[in-house]
């Protein structure tokens, strides 16, 4: 089978044609230093700057020196909780996150409790939504951070960012959010949605791997985490990735610029996608919030079958997908999300992410789901739990 | 590759996959920490010899092939034989499993002993049934 479909976008992206027009100068012409002072230097310094001006335009931010650029998401979210929480040590050392978060954040709270720090991870309900007075009752005196994700990786349900924000301003507490799955998914203006921190990556939204920024609004204190070449502002040490920047500066333009069209083609895709699969497919539950969430990410769990041997069916038909069954993880524990989801654990075990990319055509789709109901009916043959009794 | 080619191709075309009727011996076991289960359905004949084994698995891959490799094995097998299977007998013929996959072949093996479990209990039980049976008369 050639056929080819990749629906796993939600964990990367292929390199859109303009992002690497963007970068292919900067491995071989216009290589030089970001740091020199001479000719070659100067460029790579301008090339840094553009990418910086972009996305200080795509998310609406005042100043372009407000942009970290970092190795990554993971990154920019270690940045942004070890930075501040170092930072304000004096003022307290309380911090609030929720328990659905991306493990750069969730590992990063880990390692500052073992420094004496105080984390609450906040549950959330059964569409995967932190609720307000949870956090309104979770704030402390003490409590000088509160990150919360913008637009979850795994179930897609959008947080409520703008109010979860101003919750934080009334109490004078600072704002992070993990906006990677964000980008292009929601619209971002972290001066109307008085976003102090965020995280973004270039390799969700069609840029390359490898290469992420930190917005901080200016007046917040960090700490750097790497120490070196006094790079970014002494902030992010390390010779700059200059046709990574490049690259991210354009895939952020692209996205941030083409959300609205971008969002539509995606929503066609997946009503077109639960239509058929409700056509052909019984006893499944969609996973995550029913409205409040990212156009491009459907998480699926199929009654009595498990995730891994869905998700391996399915990529011997050409179709990649994730799961979030405790049998692909290395820890072998289920997903953290769907648990504090609340799902039952055989439920979870059968989740399937699909995460669309503007690439599908309606065929694909067909295709997709037809194969989908065989891998299905396959494996519920031989499955000793019966679906329909779940 | 994640899993090997034989595991791969196993997995697609699994030889014992199913249930059975009239399986005196029925196992189950079901591994805690990713919910995985597997039941095993065997039939004994009178020389303690199994005939016929077939299985039903809700797990990865590495179950559903480990359970059909454990039927391969048990069958024409007496039970002293059957209860002498290791999960390394069934690695030898899958060849290795991925990192922290081994849990799948030990199951394999737990599942023999819950499904000859199953059959000693059912011939107690009949045993006491026969028992109560000619007292009354």
């Amino acid at each position: 089978m050639d056929r080819k479909i990749y629906l796993d976008n939600a964990s990367t992206t292929y390199v859109s044609q303009e992002v690497l027009n963007e970068m292919m100068p900067c491995f071989n012409v216009l290589y030089g230093n970001a740091g020199s002072i001479h000719s070659f230097g100067r460029t790579a310094m301008s090339i840094v700057d553009k990418a910086r001006d972009r996305i200080r335009e795509g998310i609406n931010a005042q100043k372009s020196t407000e942009i970290y650029f970092t190795s990554g998401g993971t990154e920019a979210d270690n940045l942004a909780i070890l930075g501040v929480a170092h930072a304000y040590a004096e003022k307290g050392k309380h911090i609030i996150t929720s328990q659905i978060e991306h493990h750069a954040v969730l590992n990063a709270c880990k390692q500052l409790e073992k420094e004496g720090y105080e984390v609450t991870y906040l549950p959330v309900d059964k569409s995967g939504l932190v609720s307000l007075p949870d956090l309104l009752h979770s704030i402390r005196k003490d409590t000088i951070l509160i990150s919360i994700m913008s637009v979850n990786n795994e179930v897609g349900t959008i947080q409520n960012i703008k109010s979860i924000a101003k919750i934080a301003h009334d109490y004078g507490i600072f704002f992070h959010t993990d906006a990677v799955q964000a980008i292009g998914q929601v619209k971002i203006d972290v001066q109307d949605m008085e976003i102090d921190l965020l995280s973004l990556s270039a390799h969700k939204i069609h840029g390359p791997k490898g290469v992420g920024a930190l917005y901080v609004k200016s007046g917040i204190k960090f700490e750097p985490i790497t120490y070196g070449g006094n790079q970014e502002r002494n902030m992010r040490s390390g010779t700059e990735n200059v046709p990574g920047i490049a690259g991210l500066g354009k895939a952020v333009e692209l996205a941030t610029k083409n959300y609205i069209i971008t969002n539509r083609k995606l929503k066609i895709i997946r009503d077109y996608f639960l239509e058929k699969l409700a056509e052909k497919v019984e006893y499944y539950q969609i996973n995550g919030h029913p409205y409040q969430k990212s156009n491009a990410i459907v998480n699926i769990s199929f009654y009595g079958i498990e995730g891994e041997a869905l998700l391996m069916l399915l990529d011997l038909s050409g179709i990649c997908v994730s799961t979030g069954s405790a049998c692909t993880s290395k820890s072998l524990l289920p997903s953290h999300v769907l648990e504090a989801m609340h799902l039952p654990k055989d439920i979870a075990q059968g989740s399937i992410r699909f995460s669309f990319g503007t690439n599908i055509s309606k065929a694909d789709v067909d295709y997709v789901v037809e194969e989908l109901a065989k891998a299905v009916a396959k494996l519920r043959a031989i499955s000793p739990i019966q679906a329909g009794r779940i | 590759m994640y899993y090997n080619r034989y595991i791969m191709e196993r997995f697609q075309y699994p030889t014992n996959a199913g249930g059975m009727h009239g399986a005196n011996a029925i196992g189950e076991v079901v591994k805690d920490n990713c919910t995985d289960l597997t039941r095993l359905y065997l039939k004994i004949n009178d020389k303690n010899v199994i005939e016929n084994a077939k299985f039903k698995t809700f797990g990865c891959c590495a179950s559903i092939v480990s359970a059909d490799v454990t039927c391969d094995l048990v069958k024409g097998k007496t039970i002293e034989e059957a209860l002498s299977i290791s999960n390394q007998d069934v690695i030898n013929i899958i060849g290795e499993l991925p990192d922290k996959k081994a849990y799948c072949s030990v199951m394999a093996e737990e599942t023999i002993q819950s499904a000859i479990d199953d059959f000693y209990k059912r011939k107690e039980k009949e045993a006491k049934k026969a028992l109560k049976e000619t007292n009354i008369d």
